[in-house]
């Protein structure tokens, strides 16, 4: 009726924007979990390494604190996975991006649509399986391979267009926050250690790597020795790598090109990677200092990210009366 | 002005103890090489005789839409026999058809106290028939009903003639809860308010069909009745290649040319949105199909926004874009905060600054539910002689006003065969039939009609007519209304049938989805078109 195609409401790019975004976090969430638990039982127990950094990776560690005294295994992982109280916990997520996604259904291939509507049951279902460390691995393994397929349906039946790309720059984005999250905390435990870093540095930063899904692609490209810098460098800066930094902008740019109007946003993910490409990764080595720089760095790309959510509501989702006027859809 | 009285049968329907595949069998004995397959069939079924799903089979005393006297209807000649030769592989077709409405997507929602549930759309595989012949003299008479009910409401608005004429007292209009002094004096293009209409139509014993109800302000099922037929076609695929069956397709393109014809920018494209209340709404299901089959916008109130120039702009990521017809699905005192109630979230401030400027068109307008109220209703007949001068050619079943002291004194002592209903509600909520009714909702109604008389009206109840349906693997005759939609722009059009609800349970003759009720496509064929030779049976080699 319109001659020119389907106009996309602000509504629905919100809407797309953030399903994408909390299936993304659910998904980064059950990788984090499934991999430190295996860390977890293969580490002894001298390494020290316990639940709370996962807290702080995602987040929560203030929301948790509120509901529970001290920190334990079970308690953690219950709260990151099947917790109804937690708005960051997987079910909660994947409650998010059903909610957002039912208002759209009509645009959503119905394959894809089914697929996400069955994980939302399912995982509700099951969502216990995730605690206990007999079920846990099984359970987040499935879970990360339903959201894997609903993204290849989409990716597969979905046209290409304004809608996905939107999709696309929720999950660059969400993945973006949450490899610099996972490093700032990580790392920097690690960083921050005196030299040698103990007997299990090494094992350690294979872990970092692992837990955002990056530890053979870079073995790839590195070779058998895992340094802290390399690994830091490789998640920020590879250009090929999907979850690094580097690559997610890449993608969001890409998107971006789909979607009208997107001079501010462009920039706005231009001045992030441009923040990415100023520090010199080598100089940030081992020691309290380097530390440092390394949290305030990431704090820099942390917030470089929240900007450009910011511009694309302000461009996209949230017009004013009398601000900008087509005559036509375009 | 329509007074007590009683719905008395002029004729018992008279059927006899036999089921519809026998009686089939005796009429068309020798001849057609369809009975002679038939009669091949039950030849070796008499081997080995075995109940069907049809034994038995007989309407309680009501007429029955397929059958009379155990015989196919004159239109329904061509479907009964297709049935019996199906005899109990129908089963696999209630199957196929159940199948293909979950497949489909097709839900409606139920609202309970603890959530909103989706449902699969209940739905019977058994057609109901209504020959053309039958079909275009009440096509007539419901553009005859909606013509003037939209003359009605412009003169409310206007200058309200039919009240200084005495005709509807004006007493009526004060006290009607859906009255919007807020349109005095608006002048919607073409004098049209009421666009889109859903009158329930039920047949009584003797075979007579009565408007039961006019529903003007958001109408819905439409979507129900296309999808319906989606399901026979792929069911009953060779029965449509056989039967001259109406089509009821063309109803979205009708639907967006009426809504086209309202843009006040004509000669332009017109951008044309479906405003829903949202997701959470027991209808949205249509309202995202109607837009969808259009090429519409499904637009919620926070998409939209009206600017300084009082024109209608839509959010999109590519800026606000002009909006010209919205086709609201908003009951209208959520329209607009500014103008109806101001707590309302769904609707969009200013937008009746807009449509009384003319600058974007309304459907149905704002204010038409004015004349949805069930005592207008009681009126249609008075205002079809007063602004036509004709007869009304489809009857009003008759209606007793509460707020009458002579009618509410006859309805408070008759309530064992009354349905008594609120003026003003939809859905088949509150309303109150007496034959099945307790003491204690007796009670009820009585301190509810002497509480507030304006708000109820009463209705002899009605048998409505039944038509075979299949429930738990028994053919069984069920209740059931129709609902026909109208489309009132330059050119009339009435949907070919409309939606067919059905009461699945047995006696019940409650037939809102809501309520446990279920629905049937509806088939309007012309009996005089014979079909083609030695096609419109269910050949018993057919495979399954």
């Amino acid at each position: 009726m319109n001659g020119e195609g389907p106009v996309l409401l602000s509504r629905v790019a919100e809407s797309v924007y953030w399903a994408a975004r909390y299936l993304e976090r659910a998904e980064a969430t059950a990788r984090l979990v499934n991999v430190h638990t295996e860390l977890f039982l293969d580490l002894p127990k001298a390494a020290g390494m316990g639940w709370a950094p996962l807290l702080a990776v995602s987040g929560s560690r203030d929301a948790f604190g509120l509901r529970h005294t001290r920190v334990s295994e079970e308690k953690v992982v219950h709260f990151l996975t099947a917790s109804a109280e937690n708005p960051g916990s997987i079910i909660s997520s994947v409650k998010q991006a059903h909610a957002n996604l039912r208002v759209t259904q009509a645009i959503l291939p119905s394959e894809a649509w089914g697929v996400l509507n069955q994980l939302h049951v399912w995982a509700a279902e099951t969502r216990l399986e995730a605690v206990g460390r007999r079920t846990r691995l099984a359970w987040t393994s499935r879970f990360i391979s339903q959201c894997r397929l609903f993204a290849g349906l989409l990716d597969g039946t979905m046209s290409h267009d304004d809608t996905y790309a939107f999709f696309e720059i929720g999950r660059g984005l969400e993945r973006a926050d949450m490899t610099t999250r996972v490093l700032d905390i990580q790392a920097g435990t690690l960083v921050a250690q005196p030299a040698g870093a103990g007997p299990f540095a090494e094992l350690m930063w294979t872990g970092m790597l692992r837990s955002l899904s990056a530890h053979q692609m870079f073995r790839r490209i590195a070779g058998p020795m895992v340094t802290g810098p390399a690994a830091l460098a490789f998640l920020l800066r590879d250009p090929q790598f999907p979850r690094s930094v580097e690559h997610c902008l890449i993608e969001i740019s890409r998107a971006l090109l789909e979607v009208c109007r997107h001079n501010d946003p462009m920039a706005g993910c231009a001045d992030v990677q441009q923040v990415l490409e100023q520090t010199d990764l080598s100089s940030l080595g081992e020691g309290k200092k380097s530390a440092a720089a390394l949290h305030e760095y990431v704090d820099r790309l942390q917030q470089g990210l929240a900007r450009l959510h910011e511009v694309l509501v302000n461009t996209y989702f949230e017009l004013e009366p009398s601000t900008i006027r087509v005559l036509q859809p375009a | 002005m329509t007074g007590p009285g009683t719905l008395t049968p002029s004729r018992e329907t008279l059927l006899r103890r036999r089921s519809p595949l026998e009686a089939v069998l005796c009429i068309r004995a020798a001849g057609s090489r369809a009975v002679r397959l038939m009669s091949m069939r039950s030849s070796q079924s008499l081997s080995r005789p075995e109940p069907t799903m049809w034994e038995g089979y007989q309407s309680p005393g009501c007429w029955d839409e397929l059958l009379a006297d155990g015989q196919p209807r004159p239109a329904c000649d061509g479907v009964v026999s297709y049935l019996a030769a199906l005899g109990d592989r129908l089963a696999a077709r209630q199957e196929a058809a159940e199948l293909a409405v979950r497949a489909m997507g097709i839900t409606f929602t139920v609202y309970t106290e603890a959530s909103n549930i989706d449902k699969a759309w209940p739905f019977d595989v058994i057609p109901r028939v209504i020959s053309t012949q039958e079909w275009e003299r009440i096509s007539l008479g419901l553009v005859q009903r909606l013509t003037v009910l939209n003359l009605f409401i412009g003169d409310l608005y206007g200058d309200a003639r039919v009240l200084a004429d005495g005709v509807f007292p004006a007493g009526l209009v004060a006290s009607s809860v859906n009255f919007r002094p807020q349109c005095q004096s608006a002048r919607p293009p073409q004098g049209v308010w009421a666009h889109i209409c859903g009158s329930d139509l039920v047949r009584d014993v003797d075979g007579t069909m009565y408007v039961l109800e006019d529903n003007l302000r958001v109408p819905s099922g439409v979507s129900y009745m296309l999808e319906n037929r989606l399901v026979t076609k792929r069911v009953f695929a060779d029965l449509f290649r056989d039967l001259d069956i109406q089509p009821v397709d063309d109803y979205t393109n009708k639907l967006g040319g009426l809504l086209a014809a309202l843009s006040p920018r004509p000669g332009e494209p017109p951008v044309i949105a479906v405003l829903t209340p949202g997701i959470f709404n027991s209808a949205y299901f249509e309202h995202a199909f109607l837009a969808q089959q259009m090429g519409a916008h499904l637009v919620e109130g926070k998409d939209l926004v009206v600017d300084g120039d009082d024109c209608v702009y839509m959010r999109t990521i590519g800026g606000l874009v002009r909006v010209d017809v919205i086709y609201r699905r908003v009951d209208d005192l959520f329209l607009d905060p500014e103008v109806f109630r101001p707590d309302s979230a769904l609707g969009v401030p200013g937008l009746m600054r807009a449509w009384r400027a003319g600058k974007v068109g309304i459907a149905n307008a704002p204010g038409a539910g004015v004349a949805d109220d069930k005592v207008v209703y009681a009126y249609v007949p008075a205002l079809i002689r007063y602004y036509l001068d004709e007869e009304p050619i489809i009857p009003n079943v008759p209606t007793w006003l509460c707020h009458l002291e002579d009618h509410r004194r006859y309805v408070l002592s008759h309530l064992d065969e009354m349905v008594v209903k609120p003026a003003n509600e939809s859905g088949g909520y509150g309303v109150f039939i007496g034959s099945r009714a307790t003491k204690v909702a007796k009670e009820k109604i009585r301190r509810l009609v002497e509480a507030r008389p304006r708000d109820y009206v009463a209705q002899p109840i009605v048998q409505l007519s039944t038509a075979p349906t299949l429930c738990d693997g028994k053919v069984v005759p069920r209740h059931l209304d129709l609902r026909p939609f109208v489309l009132v722009g330059q050119h009339p059009y009435v949907t070919q049938g409309g939606l067919t609800r059905v009461a699945m349970k047995q006696g019940s003759l409650v037939v809102n989805s809501s309520q446990g009720g279920g629905s049937k496509d509806t088939w309007v064929i012309d009996p005089t078109v014979v079909p083609a030779p030695g096609q419109s049976q269910a050949q018993s080699q057919s495979k399954w």
